[in-house]
């Protein structure tokens, strides 16, 4: 069984800065890392795995050669192997151009039986490019995937952790694509010498010319959408009150305020 | 580019009950058609029973109500083909869909197939001197806010729910719905097997919300919170911290990773209020927060505050409300 994990390399949300005035965002100010819910997806993918040798599980980026780095990471965290798609015409590209090159890039490498994705990228935060993947690819796919309860040769089974108030079990045939959510996994760091390995590793690359794609389709070319404007608002802060010591006045005021709002009977 | 005429909101249904999103679409879709001169219509992929005229009376010229039980189950697939078998038919220049969980996950395919942009979870939208909308989002975990515009037809957004107010029912306006039948039946690959209930955890329809994070120290102490939600009328939320420590399910957690909450009141326990916390829970009407540590992130943005003890303040809070 083959399984590959579309992983997106994100700034440090912690560390990185947004210049308000001139509507940028500063990516010099933080280090590159592994999109947090792509972790999860990644772990899940490994869970699967455990350890067998005739499951293999291939981490896929589309990114700067920078974002070998994050490959690596998922290498050194279990992964068997990683692809980089990585082309200067692939730049600013919106979700549709994105998914159809991953979609090309996924053609190309063949055979797959499941793909994974995170929930959502903590950067563009759209939560788009698994389904439109999915479509490009004609596969089913489910979102808010919490569990995978039964993984066999042509048919995956899941738990939905919520669609439409409720919570949906679901067997899709294979290939699918499963967008999942943090509960599914827990993720654990990558031990040393896998560690290490990683830094040795030959990453397998593809680039445009690699792919039934042209140069109309990706990057900002391919890119239906376009951003016009970016606005940073200021730091949102109240001139809110503070207590402190004894809670008597706090109280007070709480319930005074709770009382003019109708939350509590006068 | 000129054959795409009028506003199409896709219109989304839990379990037979029209969806509220629904009617915040038309509030927002009706200003958009105003500016623009053209038709707002819905488009309902619902089984028998569904009162559809109630879209129109929050405003849509015309319900398609393409009728059928096999949407009672939502399966993204088998609503794809059916929304884009509909809108190829009558193209709209506009698409606006729901940015709820179902909404997220269909809209992407809808877009696609039609080899369309998409915009994620908007949380405005305007009309460009050309005429063309201007869809705005927040990205970077709400750090920012990117104006964006689709230059194919039709031009698709997903909206953010409670972003709008719902548009006011006028049941003088004229009920028109129109039938329209089924193109696909049924997605062969994907098999639902069960639907199961939540129960009574949804926190995102809460007007109070008692809210614990990593404060309280074991799984019963919850029991704090609800005591005072019980005194009034609220619900019981957490932050990430206690779902990763198994004290709660994730169904009540708020923030980035769980659910978008805006509540009238908003009182936050032993919450510190990481920006993944907040993103969640910002824009709640009056925030109270109870910390021990006075530099906690949580207290810029509360209205109002308390550095202390939540063991000591909680039960004196419902102490005092359990009287009223």
């Amino acid at each position: 069984m083959n399984i590959l994990v579309l992983i997106k390399e994100v700034p440090d949300m912690e560390k990185v800065r947004f210049d308000s005035d001139s509507g940028r965002v500063d990516r010099s100010s933080a280090a590159a890392e592994l999109n947090p819910f792509d972790e999860n997806a990644l772990q899940a993918a490994l869970d699967i795995k455990d350890g067998r040798d005739d499951i293999v599980v291939t981490a896929l980026t589309m990114g700067p050669l920078g974002a070998a780095k994050s490959l690596k990471d998922a290498y050194a965290r279990g992964a068997d192997q990683g692809v980089l798609l990585t082309d200067r015409n692939f730049g600013g590209a919106d979700t549709y151009a994105t998914a159809e090159t991953l979609a090309a890039a996924i053609v190309k490498l063949g055979g797959y039986d499941l793909i994974l994705c995170g929930e959502k990228s903590v950067d563009g935060d759209t939560a788009q490019v698994g389904a439109e993947v999915a479509e490009v690819l004609n596969l089913p796919h489910a979102y808010y995937v919490e569990e995978i309860l039964q993984l066999t040769e042509n048919k995956v089974q899941v738990v939905i952790e919520n669609l439409c108030g409720q919570k949906q079990y679901r067997t899709m045939e294979l290939p699918a694509l499963l967008s999942v959510t943090k509960n599914i996994s827990r993720p654990k760091l990558p031990v040393l010498d896998r560690k290490l390995e990683s830094l040795e590793i030959e990453l397998q690359t593809l680039s445009l010319r690699d792919l039934d794609i042209s140069e109309a389709e990706v990057g900002l070319r391919g890119s239906p959408t376009k951003v016009s404007k970016i606005v940073i608002p200021e730091e949102a802060k109240k001139e809110g009150s503070l207590y402190r010591g004894d809670s008597k006045e706090f109280i007070i005021v709480v319930s005074e305020e709770l009382s003019n709002r109708g939350i509590i009977a006068r | 580019m000129s054959a795409y005429k009028g506003i199409l909101i896709i219109a989304e249904q839990y379990l037979g009950e029209i969806h509220k999103v629904s009617y915040e679409l038309l509030n927002k879709g009706k200003q958009l058609a105003e500016e623009l001169g053209v038709s707002l219509n819905c488009l309902l992929l619902a089984p028998e029973g569904v009162d559809s005229a109630q879209l129109n009376y929050r405003g849509a010229e015309t319900v398609y109500h393409m009728k059928s039980d096999v949407f009672s189950l939502p399966e993204e697939v088998l609503f794809k083909e059916n929304i884009v078998g509909f809108i190829n038919e009558k193209k709209p220049e506009v698409v606006l869909i729901g940015a709820t969980n179902f909404g997220r996950s269909v809209a992407p395919r809808v877009a696609a197939a039609l080899k369309t942009g998409l915009t994620a979870d908007c949380t405005d939208l305007t009309i460009d001197e050309e005429g063309r909308l201007v869809q705005i989002r927040p990205a970077f975990s709400d750090n920012l806010f990117a104006h964006i515009k689709t230059i194919r037809n039709p031009q698709m957004a997903t909206v953010r729910y409670k972003e709008f107010k719902e548009a006011e029912k006028n049941e003088c306006l004229c009920k028109n719905v129109i039938e329209v039948p089924l193109i696909c039946k049924a997605n062969g690959k994907s098999v639902i097997e069960k639907m199961v209930s939540l129960g009574d955890v949804d926190i995102t329809e809460a007007q109070v919300i008692v809210a614990g994070g990593r404060g309280i120290k074991k799984k019963e102490d919850i029991e704090l919170l609800e005591g005072l939600a019980q005194v009034i009328g609220g619900r019981v939320a957490v932050s990430r911290a206690l779902v990763d420590a198994g004290m709660a399910s994730s169904a009540q957690q708020v923030g980035y990773s769980g659910n978008r909450v805006k509540p009238k009141v908003y009182i936050a326990c032993g919450i510190s209020g990481a920006p993944q916390h907040l993103a969640g829970m910002k824009e709640s009407g009056l925030i109270i927060a109870v910390n021990s540590d006075p530099s906690a992130p949580i207290f810029k943005i509360a209205d109002y505050g308390f550095v202390g003890d939540l063991y000591e303040v909680v039960p004196e809070l419902t102490k005092q409300w359990s009287r009223g």
